[in-house]
């Protein structure tokens, strides 16, 4: 599924895709947007949601780039992420 | 004449550093700690084509130089020559997964950027190919300046051309320096960068990584998934007595008949007998259970090697989060079934403090393979072996139910303590998830032996001195001849377990209990062997090699009181070395004396409770 308007990664319905638009560095601890980093979360990365977390919204499975993360939705929400430019 | 020069290997966790520190090293390594942390030092001795030896290093995985955990502060620290007992690699063997070039390579620009001679494997070649990548390995070698070998570690491919390349560039005694990376250096700006070069060196694009996406559609299912996480515990649990029955009856008759031949060898005596009941009969009541254990680590390490791990902290993570934890304490609450040790030391992964800490206390609730023999001896004695159900068997679940009581009182002691002592901010959970993987057969069993090395050398140590020292206590003094009670009354073990033997009888242990938990203390395996031990003392000598310590505990132990006794190692305080481990590990002698304490608290109330219900039930 391809994305038609601009979300955050949290509100991102299951196997759909885009790309990060923006990263609201602000709303995360210091520990978390430098983990978020090392892991590739970055403008202009590929990112789509694959999986939930059984017993609950948390947490998520997304692949980002290449590789494919598991994260709690309050880190989601920092991530804003608009339609896929490749398409 | 000139020091082996010495090769760090280094990269991002799950680049497969591992897999090709064992190609390259085989089976000689030399797993350690360094100085004063709890990180493993794994080292390992390889030989170049013209015969130089190089000592190879594993490193901690870890993203960047910016460390933040303990074990990313060694990589960091080994790097820059800051490590205490370590000298300043000579080369660098820098590990990238090819599949996953953009994020390794900014790891790796920082490496190449400390200027020390280095050559980047490209791992994981033939898993990019299936991926649909097509990577141009020279192509890469000139965007980073160093020699790029492409490898696929876990079929030895590559090896000789990497060997040959480090053979380039580590020579020994030669002078380097290390230049310290720009204090915050921008991860962004290299990760760009890192992106550019892996766009520019990647000739053909694909990506689809089909298998690991059709498993995690199985593995991740919102119930499918806990059913089949449930499903791996159950059946592990399973077979770790139905797979051991054959191996362990083996060693038992093996001990056995050498018992019987130093029987037979030697006049009766006190040499003979410190052999045969003491040594033998102590030690091997434990050894007995190495089936058992081994059947355990190969389910952990099948199942962290296959990358399911961590898709089992990701089914976790809510359940953890409502007990205030995060799923990646999972990770170290299941390495703690097999030993609370490396458990304890895995919690090192987890950066929130107090999330750490809460992992530390509730380690030793998960129920360790040392405590497997004591389970197993009173589980074989006491509880029937007949079928439940089809291919359940009641033992089995006996077992399971133990290991379960032990997880729900992790649970509630976590959710107790992040509300009152450990309270702070929700810890966070973010983790990669790797591809899975086929294990590979040399690397489980490089890891099983060296398991089965750490438990024999316990066992021939720790164990076999703890019996000795037993066996003397529960032998001497003997007895006058016109003593009315067991000689065992008259000894010094007898006089010490019966002076602490009214604490514990209001929860259903006879003396011998008392007398097994003091050395249990040492390694809980022990308790075994300390019972072993009284009983065969107890039995005479003829008696020994002729009943087995299930049919001794049958005679004398009733059912609450075994039942009791389970209860009790479920919770009970765990071994002198644990204790070492969390002092070091949490730095406080009040956080050890807390759980000691928390410990002791709750093993008392679970076996008095288990023993009154189990009269009131009429068992």
């Amino acid at each position: 599924m391809k994305l038609s308007a601009t979300t955050t990664l949290d509100k991102l319905p299951i196997r759909t895709g885009g790309d990060i638009v923006g990263i609201d560095w602000a709303i995360l601890s210091e520990k978390d947007a430098r983990r978020l980093r090392e892991l590739g979360v970055d403008e202009g990365v590929t990112v789509e949601k694959l999986h939930k977390g059984p017993f609950g919204i948390d947490p998520i499975a997304c692949r980002i780039g290449r590789m494919t993360i598991a994260l709690r939705t309050a880190q989601a929400a920092a991530i804003a992420v608009g339609p896929s430019k490749n398409t | 004449m000139n020091p082996t020069p010495l090769v760090a290997l280094v990269g991002n966790p799950n680049a497969g550093k591992s897999a090709l520190f064992n190609a390259l090293t085989g089976a000689r390594q030399k797993v350690g700690n360094y100085p004063g942390v709890t990180v493993e030092r794994k080292s390992g001795r390889m030989a170049l084509a013209d015969g130089r030896p190089v000592e190879m290093l594993d490193l901690p995985g870890t993203y960047s130089l910016e460390p933040s955990s303990p074990d990313e502060a060694v990589t960091h620290d080994v790097l820059l020559g800051r490590q205490t007992g370590e000298r300043l690699p000579s080369a660098l063997l820098i590990v990238v997964d090819a599949t996953n070039l953009d994020n390794h390579l900014r790891f790796a620009l920082q490496l190449i950027a400390l200027g020390l001679p280095s050559v980047v494997a490209l791992n994981m070649i033939d898993m990019a190919e299936r991926d649909g990548l097509k990577i141009d390995a020279d192509k890469l070698a000139a965007e980073l300046g160093v020699p790029v070998i492409p490898t696929v570690a876990v079929r030895k491919k590559g090896i000789d051309e990497l060997k040959a390349a480090i053979g380039m560039i580590a020579s020994a005694g030669a002078v380097v320096t290390v230049s310290d990376p720009a204090p915050h250096q921008d991860i962004v700006e290299l990760q760009r960068r890192a992106r550019a070069i892996a766009v520019a060196a990647t000739t053909e694009e694909n990506f689809k990584r089909r298998l690991t996406h059709r498993a995690d559609a199985v593995a991740l299912h919102p119930l499918i998934g806990p059913v089949l996480l449930a499903t791996i515990m159950f059946v592990m649990f399973q077979a770790v007595f139905a797979w051991s029955a054959v191996p362990a009856d083996m060693i038992d008759a093996g001990i056995g008949e050498l018992q019987g031949l130093v029987a037979g060898a030697m006049p009766a005596g006190f040499i003979r007998s410190l052999i045969t009941e003491g040594l033998l009969a102590g030690v091997g009541a434990v050894v007995v259970f190495l089936p058992q254990i081994l059947i355990l680590f190969l389910f952990i390490l099948l199942l962290e090697a296959s990358g399911y791990m961590v898709r089992a902290a990701f089914i976790m993570d809510h359940l953890m989060a409502r007990v205030g934890l995060s799923g990646r304490a999972f990770i170290p609450l299941l390495s703690s079934f097999a030993c609370a040790i490396p458990g304890i030391m895995a919690t090192r992964t987890i950066d929130d403090p107090k999330d750490r800490l809460t992992t530390i206390l509730i380690a030793p609730l998960m129920t360790c393979s040392a405590r497997l023999p004591v389970y197993a001896v009173v589980i074989g004695a006491f509880i029937p072996a007949r079928d439940v159900g089809p291919g359940i068997g009641l033992q089995g679940l006996v077992l399971f139910s133990l290991y379960i009581a032990g997880v729900a009182g992790a649970m509630v002691v976590a959710y107790v303590l992040r509300r009152s002592i450990t309270k702070g901010p929700p810890p966070g959970f973010m983790m990669e998830m790797p591809r899975y993987q086929m294990p590979i057969l040399r690397d489980v069993l490089l890891g099983l032996w060296q398991r089965a090395m750490i438990f024999l050398k316990r066992a021939g140590t720790i164990i076999a001195f703890t019996t000795v020292i037993l066996w003397l206590l529960v032998s001497y003094p003997k007895p006058p001849a016109d003593y009315p009670l067991p000689s065992i009354d008259y000894s010094v073990a007898g006089r010490i377990a019966n002076a602490i033997e009214p604490v514990f009888r209001p929860i259903g242990f006879n003396r011998d209990m008392a007398l097994a938990l003091i050395p249990a203390m040492a390694a809980r395996e022990v308790a075994v062997s300390a019972l072993a031990t009284v009983y065969a003392i107890d039995a005479g000598d003829e008696a020994v090699q002729e009943k087995s310590l299930i049919e001794r505990l049958q005679g004398r132990w009733s059912l609450p009181t075994a039942l009791a006794f389970l209860a009790w190692f479920v919770f009970a305080p765990q071994c002198i070395s644990t204790i070492a481990v969390v002092r070091r590990e949490t730095n406080s002698w009040k956080w050890t004396s807390f759980m000691l304490a928390y410990l002791f608290a709750l093993a008392y109330l679970a076996a008095g409770a288990t023993y009154w219900a189990a009269i009131a039930l009429g068992l």
